[in-house]
């Protein structure tokens, strides 16, 4: 790929060129391991564009990326921010560089590059991608710009606005699970468990039977059985479906072309999903690089003082939220640390006295080949369950807040280390939005579609989930319904096409009642 | 700024300006950007638009922060609506809004707007633009391809790369030496005009009142300066006398005295009469007042209208603001007249929020 419309030349210079082969000298003795790695050097308003593109020159066109540069370009016309890099997860990897930028922020940019490069490769929730996406956006991007010509813009923007407003309705462990049975949903063959599923009878002399199995109890309970059956016959989807998308892309009533844009922003969907799934440890990974490399090989003495500021401005902690990047390296740092000293394991947690555990050092040297294992097989949600520790928090000093509603604002909540873990796994997980799933698409056995939202203690917000709704009956053709709960009340949201209407619902289809293993 | 981004960028800005898309509208939201420009705080506004999505409400959200503070303690502003967006971490003391040039909001103002009816006429003219292929690039649809350019490169490629057989003189062109023709936005001249501005400057309009007018009339002439070039016009002020003056002194002017809205009307008609005849120029007149008149002067200024200007000129606009002293009429006489007249235009404004409005009325497209 090449940027066609620069007036200049976006190949390395010499110089750059020369410390590229440095840097990756550096990286590759330490062991990282990357896809070839093409640097391209842009201007601001070039690099501005790419990144609105999420990377992307030749992405399909839409107003939303418009919005995108607006910003990035006022802040950076402004002072107020700037981008030094860019890395695509790709085979060959891309690379953008700020053509303006000072050589050892290029330097230390280049370092961080190759950090990025080797997690996309190695790490396990980046397998499913696709290394080829820069052709396939591109191919996305031909596709929907035939579609645009062909049916009119307006009304495929009017369509795409409806898909990217449902475009996080994914389940992201799909690509690593089998969710669907192999068996055929059109086998109707009888199960052979047939007298498995009538009513159980107690064992009982002839006398006692009709008071151990009594007969009425026994009819109800049958009955009972042949209502699931048949309710599990006529059930569609078989189980709760995640992937919304999909669920639509199969079944809702789309025109050809319609069919192939959702699947674009579904396929697009998922190629971004790892990048949000493993945020702090990319970044963290890619810090921990660039430190190692730049602070033991790259620098040179004259360069320190501006590497130092950049890399204090990145690693600045914010109070409002995490910064992925501070926690991140520090707790790869960390890992690393307990893996030298052998602060882990049975031993060290059941140690009960305070100075043993502070003297603790066992000289094991297993922290780089720990690390590595760990950018390997996991993602954030599972690094911060597995390796924060209450020390750990402590010394970086992290606070839970919780919102206040009388002040209607944020306010500072506790520095215990069970509720920050909380509360930051829980805005990890599912990338903190809710959980959705399809659970019917023959509603009241008319056609329409039933939504189930997993309630975990946080209710929706009402006119955003009552607008998208809108935009899912759009999709669907049909009436479209969401159970959830609002202020500790089972409700039904629905949608007709025309009109919103809530409902409170009885006790029995409380969807906590029904939040089951299954739909996990 | 690359076309493709260009593209998307405008049909961004054109969503937010409401021109197209309704749909879209509730969920623009006004954001900013607080900058520095010197030792001022400055609000650089940041409209977006956010599709919705099924999201978490704030009551029971939390999150991790870093550094200092109590169990207590706030952490953001409080927040209007109690909805979970970024936390807002404005400073306080007053903040300048800055971002949009006077082009720029004419611009904003303009694209719903045009000089209606407007004819080629004579020689000297206003401009407009028009794309014009003039320069080459090295993207583009193949229709534009420059074959001569293409086929030229292609051959210096494959000398300078020892494929080029003299004897066997192929020349196959690869993607690189593709050239492209692309156009650049060239003026064009048009046709001609000229804007005739009259405004009332009598005792009865108090400075807020002339402080609409002027609001009003300046930014008509911003648009159509920032729309069509070279469009001549004339400034004439009036109480119960009418005078032709400057651009400076029409906008600065303060006099006071009684109304005759008719010296005006006939000070505009000698003016068009002399140097722009009408068969060679566009002529817009736009009259400002509080409606105020002397009431003998009113038949005088409706047979002025009727039998000398309103043949002669393309459209006349008539805005008049909210009399504190007087009734007014002169609009009631002007609607009727407009009825049959569809080259005169009345509106009404009756505080600044409405001259957007007015500005609206008197230029809309389409007539």
């Amino acid at each position: 790929m090449s940027l066609n419309q620069t007036r200049y030349d976006t190949r390395l210079t010499a110089e750059l060129r020369r410390l590229q082969l440095e840097i990756e000298g550096y990286a590759r003795e330490y062991g990282l391991d990357f896809f070839e790695t093409i640097f391209e050097v842009l201007d601001a308003d070039d690099l501005n564009e790419v990144a609105a593109y999420g990377g992307f020159p030749t992405r399909y066109p839409h107003w939303s990326f418009g919005m995108q540069y607006e910003e990035l370009k006022k802040s950076y016309e402004y002072g107020l921010s700037k981008i030094y890099e860019m890395v695509i997860n790709n085979d060959p990897c891309y690379a953008y560089l700020m053509r303006c930028n000072h050589v050892v922020d290029q330097k230390l940019v280049m370092a961080h590059v190759y950090g990025h490069c080797d997690f996309f490769k190695n790490n396990q929730y980046f397998a499913h991608t696709n290394r080829k996406m820069m052709d396939e956006m591109a191919n996305h991007g031909t596709r929907i710009r035939h579609y645009a010509e062909k049916y009119g813009e307006d009304e495929v923007e009017t369509f795409m606005d409806r898909c990217m407003s449902v475009d996080d309705l994914i389940d992201i462990h799909s690509p690593a699970i089998k969710r669907r049975s192999t068996t055929s949903r059109y086998d109707f063959s009888p199960e052979p468990a047939d007298q498995a599923r009538s009513a159980i009878r107690f064992k009982s002399k002839g006398y006692m039977d009709a008071y151990v199995n009594p007969p009425d109890v026994l009819k109800r309970e049958e009955e009972e059985f042949r209502k699931q059956e048949a309710e599990q016959q006529v059930r569609f989807p078989e189980s709760p479906e995640k992937d919304v998308l999909l669920f639509l892309i199969e079944h809702a009533p789309l025109k050809g072309w319609q069919r192939d844009v959702l699947s674009i922003i579904r396929d697009e969907a998922y190629y971004f999903a790892p990048q949000a799934q493993t945020k702090i440890m990319n970044e963290g990974w890619a810090s921990y690089w660039h430190s190692t490399i730049m602070t033991k090989h790259a620098l040179t003495p004259s360069e320190v003082v501006d590497y130092c500021d950049h890399h204090c401005g990145t690693m600045a902690p914010y109070r409002g939220r995490i910064n992925p990047y501070k926690l991140g390296i520090e707790l790869f740092r960390d890992i690393e640390e307990r893996w030298n000293t052998g602060r882990f394991g049975k031993d060290y947690e059941e140690c009960d006295d305070l100075e043993t555990k502070r003297r603790w050092s066992l000289d094991l040297k297993l922290g780089r080949q720990k690390i590595f294992e760990v950018r390997r097989n996991h993602c954030d949600v599972t690094f911060i369950d597995e390796f924060l520790t209450a020390d750990f928090c402590k010394e970086q000093g992290y606070f839970s807040f919780n919102y206040d509603e009388h002040g209607h604002n944020y306010v500072v909540e506790s520095r215990e280390f069970k509720k920050v873990k909380e509360r930051l796994l829980f805005n990890l997980t599912n990338f903190g939005k809710p959980f959705i799933y399809v659970v019917d698409g023959n509603y009241r056995n008319r056609g329409e579609l039933l939504l189930k939202h997993e309630h975990l203690g946080i209710d929706l917000k009402l006119p955003y989930a009552q607008d998208t709704l809108a935009n899912l009956q759009a999709l669907w053709s049909r009436p479209v319904h969401l159970q959830t709960v609002v202020e500790e009340k089972p409700m039904l949201l629905s949608y007709d096409g025309s009109e919103h209407s809530n409902k409170t619902l009885g006790e029995h289809d409380d969807p906590r009642r029904h939040a089951s293993g299954k739909a996990r | 700024m690359g076309q493709k981004i260009e593209r998307d960028y405008q049909r961004f800005r054109k969503i937010v300006r409401g021109k197209v898309k309704s749909n879209l509208n509730k969920y623009i939201t006004r954001g900013e950007l607080i900058g520095k420009k010197g030792n001022d705080l400055v609000s650089i506004p940041l409209p977006q638009i956010e599709l919705p999505q099924f999201r978490y409400g704030s009551k029971g959200s939390g999150g991790v922060g870093q550094g200092p503070a109590k169990p207590g303690q706030p952490l953001t502003q409080p927040q209007d609506d109690g909805d979970g967006n970024q936390a807002g971490d404005s400073p306080g003391g007053h903040i300048l809004e800055v971002d949009l040039t006077i082009e720029e909001l004419a611009d904003i103002l303009g694209d719903e707007l045009a000089l209606p009816r407007i004819e080629p006429k004579g020689k000297k003219n206003i401009v407009t633009s028009r794309d014009k292929y003039s320069s080459i690039r090295r993207a583009g649809p193949e229709s534009l391809r420059h074959f001569k350019r293409t086929f030229k490169k292609a051959l210096r490629r494959q000398i300078a790369s020892g494929t080029y057989q003299p004897e066997d003189p192929i020349v196959i062109p690869i993607r690189e030496d593709k050239q492209y023709r692309s156009w650049k936005e060239v003026p064009l001249p048009q046709s001609v005009a000229v804007i005739v501005y009259m405004m009332d400057v009598s005792g009865s309009m108090t400075d807020h009142q002339k402080e609409i007018v002027r609001i009003e009339a300046f930014w008509i002439d911003t648009w159509i300066r920032a729309h069509y070039k070279g469009v001549e016009r004339v400034y004439i002020i009036h109480d119960a006398a009418a005078q032709e003056v400057d651009e400076h002194t029409f906008y600065h002017t303060r006099e006071s005295g009684g109304t005759k809205i008719s010296t005006a009307y006939d000070l505009a008609r000698q003016i068009i009469e002399q140097r722009y005849p009408p068969q060679d120029w566009n002529v817009y007149a736009f009259h400002f007042s509080d409606g105020d008149n002397w009431g003998d002067d009113v038949p005088h200024c409706m047979e002025l209208l009727k039998n000398e200007l309103l043949p002669r000129i393309n459209l006349f606009g008539y805005a008049q603001v909210e009399s504190p002293y007087g009734s007014g009429e002169f609009l009631e006489h002007m609607k009727e007249l407009a009825e049959e007249a569809e080259n005169l235009i009345c509106s009404r404004v009756p505080d600044r929020e409405a001259i957007v409005e007015s500005i609206k009325e008197l230029l809309s497209t389409g007539r």
